[in-house]
Protein backbone atom coordinates (compact mmCIF):
# COMPACT_ATOMS: atom_id res chain seq x y z
CA UNK A 1 0.00 0.00 0.00
CA UNK A 2 2.48 2.36 0.75
CA UNK A 3 4.08 2.34 -2.82
CA UNK A 4 0.56 3.64 -3.82
CA UNK A 5 -0.30 6.62 -1.71
CA UNK A 6 0.24 9.16 -5.00
CA UNK A 7 -3.24 7.82 -6.08
CA UNK A 8 -4.82 8.59 -2.53
CA UNK A 9 -6.37 11.92 -0.84
CA UNK A 10 -5.31 14.21 1.70
CA UNK A 11 -8.39 12.98 3.64
CA UNK A 12 -7.90 8.96 3.08
CA UNK A 13 -4.31 9.76 3.85
CA UNK A 14 -4.88 11.31 6.99
CA UNK A 15 -7.79 8.45 8.12
CA UNK A 16 -4.79 6.23 7.44
CA UNK A 17 -2.44 8.04 9.65
CA UNK A 18 -4.87 8.75 12.32
CA UNK A 19 -5.87 5.33 12.51
CA UNK A 20 -2.31 3.78 12.45
CA UNK A 21 -2.59 1.85 9.12
CA UNK A 22 0.17 4.35 7.19
CA UNK A 23 2.59 5.63 9.06
CA UNK A 24 3.78 9.64 8.14
CA UNK A 25 6.99 7.89 7.76
CA UNK A 26 5.65 5.69 5.14
CA UNK A 27 3.46 8.43 3.57
CA UNK A 28 6.93 10.17 3.19
CA UNK A 29 8.67 8.00 1.64
CA UNK A 30 5.69 6.60 -1.07
CA UNK A 31 5.10 10.63 -2.07
CA UNK A 32 9.27 10.85 -2.45
CA UNK A 33 9.60 7.75 -4.19
CA UNK A 34 7.15 8.88 -6.51
CA UNK A 35 8.83 12.65 -6.52
CA UNK A 36 12.12 10.79 -7.85
CA UNK A 37 10.45 8.59 -10.59
CA UNK A 38 8.64 11.47 -12.29
CA UNK A 39 10.51 14.15 -11.42
CA UNK A 40 12.74 13.73 -13.96
CA UNK A 41 9.87 14.41 -16.48
CA UNK A 42 7.87 16.95 -14.74
CA UNK A 43 10.51 18.74 -13.44
CA UNK A 44 7.55 20.18 -10.61
CA UNK A 45 10.33 21.08 -7.32
CA UNK A 46 12.98 23.48 -7.06
CA UNK A 47 13.45 22.18 -3.83
CA UNK A 48 12.80 18.65 -2.44
CA UNK A 49 12.68 19.04 1.24
CA UNK A 50 13.96 14.72 1.96
CA UNK A 51 15.35 14.86 4.95
CA UNK A 52 13.17 17.98 6.98
CA UNK A 53 10.06 15.91 5.40
CA UNK A 54 11.18 12.26 7.13
CA UNK A 55 12.46 14.21 10.02
CA UNK A 56 8.62 15.64 10.45
CA UNK A 57 7.12 12.21 9.85
CA UNK A 58 9.29 10.82 12.74
CA UNK A 59 8.17 13.34 14.66
CA UNK A 60 4.86 12.70 13.91
CA UNK A 61 4.37 9.00 14.25
CA UNK A 62 6.31 9.80 17.91
CA UNK A 63 3.37 11.78 18.84
CA UNK A 64 0.80 9.16 17.46
CA UNK A 65 2.68 6.34 19.18
CA UNK A 66 2.48 8.02 22.33
CA UNK A 67 -1.26 8.75 22.61
CA UNK A 68 -1.39 11.80 20.75
CA UNK A 69 -5.01 12.67 19.81
CA UNK A 70 -4.81 16.05 19.07
CA UNK A 71 -4.06 16.16 15.58
CA UNK A 72 -5.06 18.78 13.28
CA UNK A 73 -6.91 18.13 9.78
CA UNK A 74 -3.99 17.60 7.57
CA UNK A 75 -1.93 15.17 9.67
CA UNK A 76 0.70 12.29 7.73
CA UNK A 77 -0.20 15.14 4.86
CA UNK A 78 2.75 15.71 1.91
CA UNK A 79 2.08 19.39 1.21
CA UNK A 80 4.20 21.23 -1.87
CA UNK A 81 4.41 24.82 -1.55
CA UNK A 82 4.65 27.75 -4.43
CA UNK A 83 8.36 28.79 -4.12
CA UNK A 84 7.20 32.51 -3.44
CA UNK A 85 5.64 31.57 0.05
CA UNK A 86 8.54 32.07 2.59
CA UNK A 87 9.40 28.81 4.72
CA UNK A 88 11.77 28.44 7.51
CA UNK A 89 14.88 26.39 6.51
CA UNK A 90 14.05 25.74 3.36
CA UNK A 91 14.80 28.27 0.07
CA UNK A 92 12.62 30.75 -0.81
CA UNK A 93 13.56 31.67 -4.44
CA UNK A 94 10.40 32.79 -6.40
CA UNK A 95 12.56 31.09 -8.92
CA UNK A 96 14.52 33.59 -9.27
CA UNK A 97 18.43 34.45 -9.49
CA UNK A 98 17.36 37.50 -7.44
CA UNK A 99 16.84 35.02 -4.66
CA UNK A 100 18.91 32.04 -5.39
CA UNK A 101 20.26 30.76 -1.84
CA UNK A 102 17.65 32.84 0.14
CA UNK A 103 16.04 31.30 3.81
CA UNK A 104 13.57 33.12 5.02
CA UNK A 105 14.26 33.28 8.70
CA UNK A 106 10.77 33.24 9.31
CA UNK A 107 7.37 31.48 8.29
CA UNK A 108 4.51 32.75 5.90
CA UNK A 109 1.06 32.28 8.39
CA UNK A 110 -0.10 29.72 6.05
CA UNK A 111 3.04 27.80 6.29
CA UNK A 112 3.04 27.93 10.45
CA UNK A 113 -1.09 27.43 9.95
CA UNK A 114 -0.24 23.96 7.76
CA UNK A 115 3.12 23.23 10.36
CA UNK A 116 0.45 23.50 12.74
CA UNK A 117 -2.29 21.60 11.22
CA UNK A 118 -0.03 18.60 10.78
CA UNK A 119 0.75 18.88 7.05
CA UNK A 120 4.38 17.85 5.86
CA UNK A 121 6.15 20.28 3.53
CA UNK A 122 7.78 18.47 1.10
CA UNK A 123 9.24 21.07 -0.84
CA UNK A 124 9.16 24.06 -2.87
CA UNK A 125 7.77 24.58 -6.30
CA UNK A 126 8.61 26.01 -9.12
CA UNK A 127 6.91 29.12 -10.79
CA UNK A 128 6.93 31.51 -13.23
CA UNK A 129 9.54 34.20 -11.38
CA UNK A 130 8.23 36.46 -8.97
CA UNK A 131 4.22 34.78 -10.00
CA UNK A 132 4.76 37.00 -13.43
CA UNK A 133 4.11 34.69 -16.05
CA UNK A 134 1.09 32.15 -17.37
CA UNK A 135 3.21 29.29 -18.27
CA UNK A 136 6.27 28.31 -16.12
CA UNK A 137 8.47 29.66 -18.18
CA UNK A 138 9.60 32.58 -16.67
CA UNK A 139 11.21 30.74 -13.98
CA UNK A 140 15.22 31.18 -13.96
CA UNK A 141 15.86 27.84 -12.99
CA UNK A 142 13.65 24.93 -15.44
CA UNK A 143 11.18 24.54 -17.20
CA UNK A 144 8.33 22.23 -15.54
CA UNK A 145 6.34 20.29 -17.93
CA UNK A 146 2.70 19.51 -18.42
CA UNK A 147 2.29 15.91 -16.97
CA UNK A 148 -0.61 15.45 -19.82
CA UNK A 149 1.55 16.43 -22.34
CA UNK A 150 5.11 16.95 -21.67
CA UNK A 151 5.74 18.77 -24.93
CA UNK A 152 2.96 21.49 -23.27
CA UNK A 153 3.14 23.85 -20.68
CA UNK A 154 1.62 23.21 -17.27
CA UNK A 155 0.47 26.96 -17.00
CA UNK A 156 1.43 29.85 -14.52
CA UNK A 157 2.50 30.93 -12.50
CA UNK A 158 1.87 28.24 -10.02
CA UNK A 159 3.20 25.60 -12.56
CA UNK A 160 4.66 23.27 -10.55
CA UNK A 161 2.20 22.97 -7.56
CA UNK A 162 0.08 22.25 -10.45
CA UNK A 163 2.13 19.81 -12.15
CA UNK A 164 2.66 18.20 -8.83
CA UNK A 165 -0.33 17.58 -7.86
CA UNK A 166 -1.19 15.91 -11.49
CA UNK A 167 1.39 13.91 -11.32
CA UNK A 168 0.67 12.10 -8.40
CA UNK A 169 3.77 13.67 -6.52
CA UNK A 170 1.55 15.59 -3.41
CA UNK A 171 -2.37 14.90 -2.51
CA UNK A 172 -2.35 19.13 -2.32
CA UNK A 173 -0.13 21.92 -3.14
CA UNK A 174 -0.45 26.03 -2.31
CA UNK A 175 -0.35 28.56 -4.77
CA UNK A 176 -0.69 32.14 -5.25
CA UNK A 177 -3.40 33.66 -7.69
CA UNK A 178 -2.47 37.72 -8.61
CA UNK A 179 -4.12 37.05 -12.17
CA UNK A 180 -5.31 33.40 -12.88
CA UNK A 181 -1.89 31.88 -11.27
CA UNK A 182 -3.81 29.29 -9.85
CA UNK A 183 -6.96 28.68 -11.57
CA UNK A 184 -5.16 28.73 -14.58
CA UNK A 185 -2.63 25.57 -14.44
CA UNK A 186 -5.37 24.01 -12.41
CA UNK A 187 -7.53 23.93 -15.82
CA UNK A 188 -4.29 23.17 -17.59
CA UNK A 189 -3.39 20.14 -15.53
CA UNK A 190 -6.80 18.84 -14.72
CA UNK A 191 -6.97 19.30 -10.99
CA UNK A 192 -8.85 21.56 -8.73
CA UNK A 193 -7.52 25.03 -7.53
CA UNK A 194 -9.37 27.67 -5.46
CA UNK A 195 -8.82 31.55 -5.44
CA UNK A 196 -10.11 32.61 -2.04
CA UNK A 197 -11.68 35.64 -1.68
CA UNK A 198 -9.40 38.55 -1.02
CA UNK A 199 -8.50 39.16 2.37
CA UNK A 200 -9.46 35.65 3.49
CA UNK A 201 -5.66 33.82 3.61
CA UNK A 202 -3.08 36.23 5.26
CA UNK A 203 -0.41 37.39 2.62
CA UNK A 204 2.20 37.68 5.42
CA UNK A 205 4.82 35.96 4.53
CA UNK A 206 4.16 35.60 0.64
CA UNK A 207 6.55 37.62 -1.38
CA UNK A 208 4.41 40.28 -3.38
CA UNK A 209 3.56 40.65 -6.47
CA UNK A 210 0.72 42.87 -6.46
CA UNK A 211 -0.40 43.39 -3.32
CA UNK A 212 -4.48 44.58 -4.00
CA UNK A 213 -4.44 41.45 -6.29
CA UNK A 214 -2.46 38.61 -4.65
CA UNK A 215 -4.25 35.42 -2.92
CA UNK A 216 -2.92 32.16 -1.77
CA UNK A 217 -4.86 29.39 -2.06
CA UNK A 218 -5.11 25.55 -2.59
CA UNK A 219 -4.30 22.70 -5.48
CA UNK A 220 -5.92 19.36 -5.25
CA UNK A 221 -7.40 16.80 -6.87
CA UNK A 222 -10.86 17.10 -5.85
CA UNK A 223 -12.71 19.34 -4.26
CA UNK A 224 -12.55 17.97 -0.39
CA UNK A 225 -9.15 17.96 -0.26
CA UNK A 226 -9.17 21.44 -1.41
CA UNK A 227 -11.80 22.66 0.99
CA UNK A 228 -9.73 21.12 3.61
CA UNK A 229 -6.46 23.25 2.69
CA UNK A 230 -8.16 25.78 2.18
CA UNK A 231 -10.28 26.02 6.17
CA UNK A 232 -6.59 25.33 7.06
CA UNK A 233 -5.21 28.39 5.44
CA UNK A 234 -7.78 30.77 5.49
CA UNK A 235 -8.82 32.93 8.66
CA UNK A 236 -7.96 36.16 10.45
CA UNK A 237 -4.01 37.45 10.87
CA UNK A 238 -3.28 40.88 12.45
CA UNK A 239 0.42 40.42 10.50
CA UNK A 240 -1.44 41.36 7.26
CA UNK A 241 -2.86 44.47 7.56
CA UNK A 242 -5.87 43.14 4.55
CA UNK A 243 -6.62 40.38 6.16
CA UNK A 244 -10.23 40.64 6.66
CA UNK A 245 -10.28 39.14 9.93
CA UNK A 246 -12.91 36.21 9.22
CA UNK A 247 -12.86 32.67 9.74
CA UNK A 248 -14.57 30.50 7.00
CA UNK A 249 -17.81 28.50 8.36
CA UNK A 250 -16.78 24.66 8.64
CA UNK A 251 -17.15 22.68 5.51
CA UNK A 252 -19.04 19.47 5.01
CA UNK A 253 -19.45 16.83 2.08
CA UNK A 254 -22.19 14.42 2.29
CA UNK A 255 -25.49 13.70 1.41
CA UNK A 256 -27.07 13.66 -1.96
CA UNK A 257 -25.42 16.25 -4.91
CA UNK A 258 -27.91 18.80 -5.43
CA UNK A 259 -27.79 22.23 -6.52
CA UNK A 260 -31.84 22.88 -6.05
CA UNK A 261 -32.36 26.72 -5.36
CA UNK A 262 -29.01 27.66 -6.94
CA UNK A 263 -29.18 30.30 -9.44
CA UNK A 264 -26.02 30.52 -11.98
CA UNK A 265 -25.08 33.23 -14.30
CA UNK A 266 -23.08 32.82 -17.59
CA UNK A 267 -21.60 35.97 -18.40
CA UNK A 268 -21.88 36.07 -22.29
CA UNK A 269 -18.31 38.24 -23.05
CA UNK A 270 -16.65 35.19 -21.50
CA UNK A 271 -17.77 32.59 -23.57
CA UNK A 272 -17.96 33.84 -26.76
CA UNK A 273 -15.17 35.52 -29.55
CA UNK A 274 -12.17 33.72 -28.75
CA UNK A 275 -13.05 31.08 -26.54
CA UNK A 276 -11.70 27.89 -28.46
CA UNK A 277 -14.85 25.71 -29.68
CA UNK A 278 -13.50 22.27 -27.57
CA UNK A 279 -13.31 24.27 -24.82
CA UNK A 280 -16.91 25.92 -25.13
CA UNK A 281 -18.27 22.37 -25.79
CA UNK A 282 -16.80 21.18 -22.54
CA UNK A 283 -18.26 23.93 -20.33
CA UNK A 284 -21.76 23.79 -22.12
CA UNK A 285 -21.75 19.92 -21.31
CA UNK A 286 -20.94 20.91 -17.27
CA UNK A 287 -23.20 23.51 -17.39
CA UNK A 288 -26.25 21.19 -18.36
CA UNK A 289 -25.12 18.63 -15.52
CA UNK A 290 -25.34 21.65 -13.05
CA UNK A 291 -28.40 22.36 -14.71
CA UNK A 292 -29.23 18.40 -14.03
CA UNK A 293 -28.45 19.06 -10.40
CA UNK A 294 -31.03 21.51 -9.93
CA UNK A 295 -29.76 24.94 -10.87
CA UNK A 296 -30.96 27.56 -12.94
CA UNK A 297 -29.11 28.86 -15.65
CA UNK A 298 -29.45 31.99 -17.50
CA UNK A 299 -27.26 34.10 -19.69
CA UNK A 300 -25.65 37.34 -18.08
CA UNK A 301 -23.29 40.36 -19.29
CA UNK A 302 -20.32 41.57 -17.52
CA UNK A 303 -20.00 44.53 -20.52
CA UNK A 304 -16.05 46.06 -18.64
CA UNK A 305 -14.87 42.97 -19.39
CA UNK A 306 -13.59 43.50 -22.09
CA UNK A 307 -11.18 46.20 -20.84
CA UNK A 308 -10.59 44.60 -17.12
CA UNK A 309 -7.41 43.15 -18.84
CA UNK A 310 -5.59 46.16 -19.46
CA UNK A 311 -6.89 47.50 -16.31
CA UNK A 312 -5.71 44.73 -14.74
CA UNK A 313 -2.19 45.04 -16.52
CA UNK A 314 -1.85 48.85 -15.92
CA UNK A 315 -2.13 47.94 -12.31
CA UNK A 316 -0.64 45.05 -11.53
CA UNK A 317 2.64 46.02 -13.07
CA UNK A 318 2.32 49.53 -11.25
CA UNK A 319 2.26 47.70 -8.03
CA UNK A 320 4.93 45.19 -8.90
CA UNK A 321 7.78 47.81 -10.41
CA UNK A 322 6.86 48.95 -7.05
CA UNK A 323 6.93 45.95 -4.98
CA UNK A 324 10.05 45.00 -6.53
CA UNK A 325 12.11 47.81 -5.54
CA UNK A 326 13.20 45.91 -2.66
CA UNK A 327 15.42 43.98 -4.44
CA UNK A 328 18.00 46.03 -4.44
CA UNK A 329 21.46 44.05 -3.25
CA UNK A 330 21.48 45.99 -0.24
CA UNK A 331 19.33 43.35 2.59
CA UNK A 332 19.22 39.79 0.64
CA UNK A 333 19.84 38.19 -2.44
CA UNK A 334 21.83 38.93 -5.12
CA UNK A 335 23.99 41.53 -5.52
CA UNK A 336 26.27 42.17 -8.95
CA UNK A 337 29.86 42.33 -8.70
CA UNK A 338 31.51 45.12 -7.26
CA UNK A 339 31.54 48.05 -9.72
CA UNK A 340 31.32 51.87 -8.97
CA UNK A 341 29.19 53.53 -6.81
CA UNK A 342 25.48 52.46 -5.06
CA UNK A 343 23.36 53.45 -8.02
CA UNK A 344 25.67 51.66 -10.35
CA UNK A 345 24.98 48.76 -7.65
CA UNK A 346 21.29 48.80 -7.93
CA UNK A 347 21.08 48.65 -11.26
CA UNK A 348 23.98 46.40 -12.48
CA UNK A 349 22.41 43.46 -9.42
CA UNK A 350 18.70 44.25 -10.89
CA UNK A 351 19.52 43.93 -14.33
CA UNK A 352 21.25 41.08 -13.86
CA UNK A 353 19.23 39.44 -10.69
CA UNK A 354 15.76 39.63 -12.67
CA UNK A 355 14.88 37.74 -15.82
CA UNK A 356 13.18 39.19 -18.86
CA UNK A 357 9.53 38.87 -18.09
CA UNK A 358 9.94 40.67 -14.79
CA UNK A 359 12.10 43.33 -16.21
CA UNK A 360 9.25 43.47 -18.82
CA UNK A 361 6.65 44.33 -16.10
CA UNK A 362 9.17 46.38 -14.20
CA UNK A 363 9.21 48.86 -17.12
CA UNK A 364 5.96 48.89 -17.98
CA UNK A 365 5.00 49.27 -14.26
CA UNK A 366 7.53 52.45 -14.02
CA UNK A 367 5.86 54.09 -17.05
CA UNK A 368 2.43 54.13 -15.97
CA UNK A 369 3.42 55.24 -13.18
CA UNK A 370 5.67 58.41 -13.90
CA UNK A 371 4.73 61.93 -14.02
CA UNK A 372 2.74 63.10 -16.76
CA UNK A 373 1.59 59.13 -17.19
CA UNK A 374 0.16 58.59 -14.10
CA UNK A 375 -3.75 59.57 -14.44
CA UNK A 376 -4.06 58.66 -17.95
CA UNK A 377 -2.93 54.86 -17.22
CA UNK A 378 -2.83 54.17 -13.66
CA UNK A 379 -5.80 56.36 -11.92
CA UNK A 380 -8.22 55.62 -15.16
CA UNK A 381 -6.99 51.64 -14.37
CA UNK A 382 -8.34 52.21 -11.15
CA UNK A 383 -11.73 53.73 -12.69
CA UNK A 384 -12.11 50.86 -15.17
CA UNK A 385 -11.71 48.47 -12.03
CA UNK A 386 -14.91 49.56 -10.64
CA UNK A 387 -16.96 49.47 -13.47
CA UNK A 388 -15.64 45.72 -13.36
CA UNK A 389 -16.70 45.76 -9.81
CA UNK A 390 -20.42 46.58 -10.31
CA UNK A 391 -20.61 44.73 -13.15
CA UNK A 392 -20.27 42.01 -10.92
CA UNK A 393 -22.41 43.71 -8.22
CA UNK A 394 -24.80 44.06 -10.50
CA UNK A 395 -25.15 39.92 -12.09
CA UNK A 396 -24.72 38.72 -8.43
CA UNK A 397 -27.89 40.71 -7.67
CA UNK A 398 -29.47 37.84 -10.08
CA UNK A 399 -27.07 34.86 -9.39
CA UNK A 400 -25.44 33.13 -6.51
CA UNK A 401 -22.45 32.02 -8.34
CA UNK A 402 -21.31 32.48 -12.20
CA UNK A 403 -19.80 30.19 -14.92
CA UNK A 404 -17.08 30.48 -17.66
CA UNK A 405 -14.40 28.17 -19.01
CA UNK A 406 -11.14 28.83 -16.47
CA UNK A 407 -9.37 30.02 -19.75
CA UNK A 408 -9.97 30.27 -23.44
CA UNK A 409 -7.69 27.54 -24.84
CA UNK A 410 -5.78 24.23 -23.20
CA UNK A 411 -2.59 24.28 -22.46
CA UNK A 412 0.12 25.35 -25.25
CA UNK A 413 3.20 23.90 -26.54
CA UNK A 414 6.46 25.15 -24.78
CA UNK A 415 7.88 28.16 -26.58
CA UNK A 416 4.84 28.47 -28.14
CA UNK A 417 4.09 31.99 -27.09
CA UNK A 418 7.79 32.92 -25.56
CA UNK A 419 8.44 36.04 -27.75
CA UNK A 420 4.70 37.12 -27.86
CA UNK A 421 4.23 38.39 -24.88
CA UNK A 422 0.27 39.80 -25.50
CA UNK A 423 -0.79 36.57 -26.75
CA UNK A 424 0.05 34.76 -23.32
CA UNK A 425 -1.99 37.71 -21.41
CA UNK A 426 -4.81 37.12 -23.47
CA UNK A 427 -5.03 33.91 -22.21
CA UNK A 428 -6.27 35.20 -19.01
CA UNK A 429 -9.45 37.12 -20.12
CA UNK A 430 -11.32 34.89 -17.70
CA UNK A 431 -9.59 35.02 -14.52
CA UNK A 432 -8.16 38.53 -14.10
CA UNK A 433 -11.98 40.56 -13.47
CA UNK A 434 -11.96 38.14 -10.59
CA UNK A 435 -9.48 39.45 -8.83
CA UNK A 436 -9.76 43.08 -9.76
CA UNK A 437 -13.00 42.51 -7.48
CA UNK A 438 -11.55 40.26 -5.40
CA UNK A 439 -13.62 37.51 -5.74
CA UNK A 440 -13.58 34.03 -5.21
CA UNK A 441 -13.47 31.59 -7.82
CA UNK A 442 -12.38 27.51 -8.28
CA UNK A 443 -11.60 25.92 -11.42
CA UNK A 444 -12.53 22.29 -11.40
CA UNK A 445 -11.56 20.04 -14.10
CA UNK A 446 -14.73 19.36 -16.89
CA UNK A 447 -12.98 17.08 -19.58
CA UNK A 448 -10.80 17.36 -22.05
CA UNK A 449 -10.25 18.55 -25.55
CA UNK A 450 -7.76 16.25 -28.05
CA UNK A 451 -6.56 14.41 -24.74
CA UNK A 452 -5.87 18.20 -22.81
CA UNK A 453 -7.90 18.61 -19.49
CA UNK A 454 -10.26 21.65 -19.68
CA UNK A 455 -11.22 23.77 -16.55
CA UNK A 456 -14.49 24.93 -15.75
CA UNK A 457 -14.45 28.66 -13.32
CA UNK A 458 -17.13 29.00 -10.73
CA UNK A 459 -17.19 32.86 -9.34
CA UNK A 460 -18.61 33.35 -5.82
CA UNK A 461 -20.13 36.66 -3.84
CA UNK A 462 -17.19 38.19 -1.38
CA UNK A 463 -16.48 35.81 1.13
CA UNK A 464 -18.78 33.06 -0.48
CA UNK A 465 -15.86 30.98 -0.67
CA UNK A 466 -17.64 27.69 0.88
CA UNK A 467 -20.51 28.04 -1.00
CA UNK A 468 -18.66 27.78 -3.91
CA UNK A 469 -16.83 24.49 -2.77
CA UNK A 470 -20.11 23.02 -2.30
CA UNK A 471 -21.09 23.57 -5.03
CA UNK A 472 -18.13 22.45 -7.07
CA UNK A 473 -18.05 19.06 -5.04
CA UNK A 474 -22.15 18.53 -6.05
CA UNK A 475 -20.53 18.88 -9.93
CA UNK A 476 -17.80 16.45 -8.91
CA UNK A 477 -19.88 13.81 -7.32
CA UNK A 478 -21.71 13.51 -10.46
CA UNK A 479 -18.41 13.54 -12.88
CA UNK A 480 -15.24 11.40 -13.18
CA UNK A 481 -13.26 14.18 -14.80
CA UNK A 482 -10.95 14.70 -11.79
CA UNK A 483 -10.18 11.07 -11.08
CA UNK A 484 -8.87 10.98 -14.44
CA UNK A 485 -4.65 10.73 -14.26
CA UNK A 486 -1.59 11.23 -16.83
CA UNK A 487 -0.24 8.29 -17.38
CA UNK A 488 4.08 8.96 -17.62
CA UNK A 489 5.43 7.40 -19.71
CA UNK A 490 7.72 5.35 -17.59
CA UNK A 491 5.07 3.95 -15.74
CA UNK A 492 3.80 2.11 -18.64
CA UNK A 493 0.16 1.95 -18.30
CA UNK A 494 -2.34 2.42 -14.97
CA UNK B 1 2.22 54.87 -28.65
CA UNK B 2 4.99 54.16 -30.00
CA UNK B 3 8.16 53.96 -26.81
CA UNK B 4 11.60 55.80 -27.92
CA UNK B 5 14.94 54.43 -27.60
CA UNK B 6 15.31 57.06 -25.29
CA UNK B 7 12.51 56.61 -23.27
CA UNK B 8 12.95 53.43 -22.38
CA UNK B 9 16.13 54.53 -21.15
CA UNK B 10 14.65 56.88 -19.02
CA UNK B 11 12.36 54.17 -17.26
CA UNK B 12 15.36 52.17 -17.33
CA UNK B 13 16.78 54.21 -15.03
CA UNK B 14 13.99 55.40 -12.82
CA UNK B 15 13.68 51.70 -12.30
CA UNK B 16 17.49 51.03 -11.63
CA UNK B 17 17.77 48.53 -14.25
CA UNK B 18 20.93 48.45 -16.33
CA UNK B 19 19.87 47.01 -19.59
CA UNK B 20 21.82 45.84 -22.79
CA UNK B 21 20.94 47.44 -26.05
CA UNK B 22 19.55 44.82 -27.06
CA UNK B 23 17.43 44.61 -23.95
CA UNK B 24 16.58 48.41 -24.80
CA UNK B 25 15.66 47.64 -28.62
CA UNK B 26 13.34 44.58 -27.22
CA UNK B 27 11.77 46.49 -24.92
CA UNK B 28 11.31 49.74 -27.31
CA UNK B 29 8.89 47.43 -29.64
CA UNK B 30 7.20 45.58 -27.07
CA UNK B 31 6.30 47.63 -24.29
CA UNK B 32 4.87 49.65 -27.35
CA UNK B 33 2.27 46.81 -28.61
CA UNK B 34 1.20 46.20 -24.77
CA UNK B 35 0.44 49.67 -24.23
CA UNK B 36 -1.60 49.75 -27.14
CA UNK B 37 -3.25 47.37 -26.09
CA UNK B 38 -3.37 48.98 -22.54
CA UNK B 39 -5.04 52.50 -23.84
CA UNK B 40 -8.36 50.81 -24.55
CA UNK B 41 -8.94 51.70 -21.29
CA UNK B 42 -9.11 55.28 -22.50
CA UNK B 43 -12.26 54.62 -24.74
CA UNK B 44 -14.22 54.00 -21.96
CA UNK B 45 -15.81 57.36 -20.23
CA UNK B 46 -15.47 57.08 -16.63
CA UNK B 47 -16.74 60.68 -15.70
CA UNK B 48 -17.23 60.92 -11.98
CA UNK B 49 -16.39 57.00 -11.39
CA UNK B 50 -14.73 56.77 -8.06
CA UNK B 51 -11.07 54.40 -8.45
CA UNK B 52 -10.64 51.40 -6.42
CA UNK B 53 -7.66 50.83 -5.11
CA UNK B 54 -9.34 47.71 -3.06
CA UNK B 55 -11.80 45.89 -3.96
CA UNK B 56 -12.53 44.52 -0.59
CA UNK B 57 -12.80 47.35 1.66
CA UNK B 58 -11.26 47.63 5.37
CA UNK B 59 -11.19 50.85 6.88
CA UNK B 60 -8.63 52.08 9.70
CA UNK B 61 -7.60 48.37 10.72
CA UNK B 62 -6.29 49.68 14.25
CA UNK B 63 -4.68 47.78 16.88
CA UNK B 64 -2.98 48.22 19.85
CA UNK B 65 0.90 49.76 19.88
CA UNK B 66 1.99 46.92 22.06
CA UNK B 67 6.29 45.79 21.32
CA UNK B 68 6.09 42.28 20.32
CA UNK B 69 9.48 39.96 19.90
CA UNK B 70 11.02 40.11 16.34
CA UNK B 71 14.09 38.53 14.06
CA UNK B 72 17.59 38.88 15.96
CA UNK B 73 19.53 41.63 14.57
CA UNK B 74 22.60 38.99 13.76
CA UNK B 75 19.92 36.32 11.85
CA UNK B 76 18.58 39.52 9.50
CA UNK B 77 22.12 40.62 8.87
CA UNK B 78 23.73 37.75 7.48
CA UNK B 79 21.47 37.22 5.04
CA UNK B 80 22.70 40.45 3.49
CA UNK B 81 25.29 40.61 1.06
CA UNK B 82 27.61 42.63 2.97
CA UNK B 83 27.64 43.93 6.15
CA UNK B 84 29.65 45.47 9.14
CA UNK B 85 29.33 46.18 12.69
CA UNK B 86 25.43 45.71 12.81
CA UNK B 87 24.71 47.57 9.68
CA UNK B 88 24.32 46.95 5.94
CA UNK B 89 27.47 47.64 4.06
CA UNK B 90 26.78 49.46 0.59
CA UNK B 91 29.13 51.08 -2.28
CA UNK B 92 30.14 54.45 -1.44
CA UNK B 93 27.02 56.86 -1.86
CA UNK B 94 28.77 59.81 -3.36
CA UNK B 95 30.15 59.48 -7.22
CA UNK B 96 33.42 60.06 -8.39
Amino acid sequence: MSGMTHILSAARLNRLFLAGELSAVEIAESALSRIAKVEPQVGAFLHVAAEHVLDRAKKLDARRRAGDNEFGPLAGVPIAVKDNICTCGMETTCASRMLKGYVSPYDATVVERLRASGAMIIGKTNMDEFAMGSSGEASAFQTTRNPWDLERVPGGSSSGSAAAVAAGEVPLALGTDTGGSIRQPAAFTGVVGLKPTYGYVSRYGVVSFASSLDQVGPLGHDVEDVARLFEVIAGPDRRDATNAGRTPPELKFGGDPSLAGVRLGVPRELFGQGIDSGVKARVEEAIRQLEDLGATVEECSLPSTEYALSAYYVIALAEASSNLARYDGVRYGFRAAQTGGLTEMYSKTRGEGFGAEVKRRIMLGTYVLSSGHYDAYYRKAQQVRTLVVRDFERAFERFDALVTPTTPFTAWRIGEKIDDPMAMYLGDICTIPVNLAGLPAISVPCGFVDGLPVGMQLIGKHFADAQLLQMAWAYQKVTKHHESRPVLTEEGGR
Amino acid sequence: MALTRDEIARVAHMARLSLSEEEIEGFAEQLSRILEHVERINQVDVTDVPPTYHAVTLQNVLREDEPQPSLERETVLALAPESEAGCYKVPKITEG
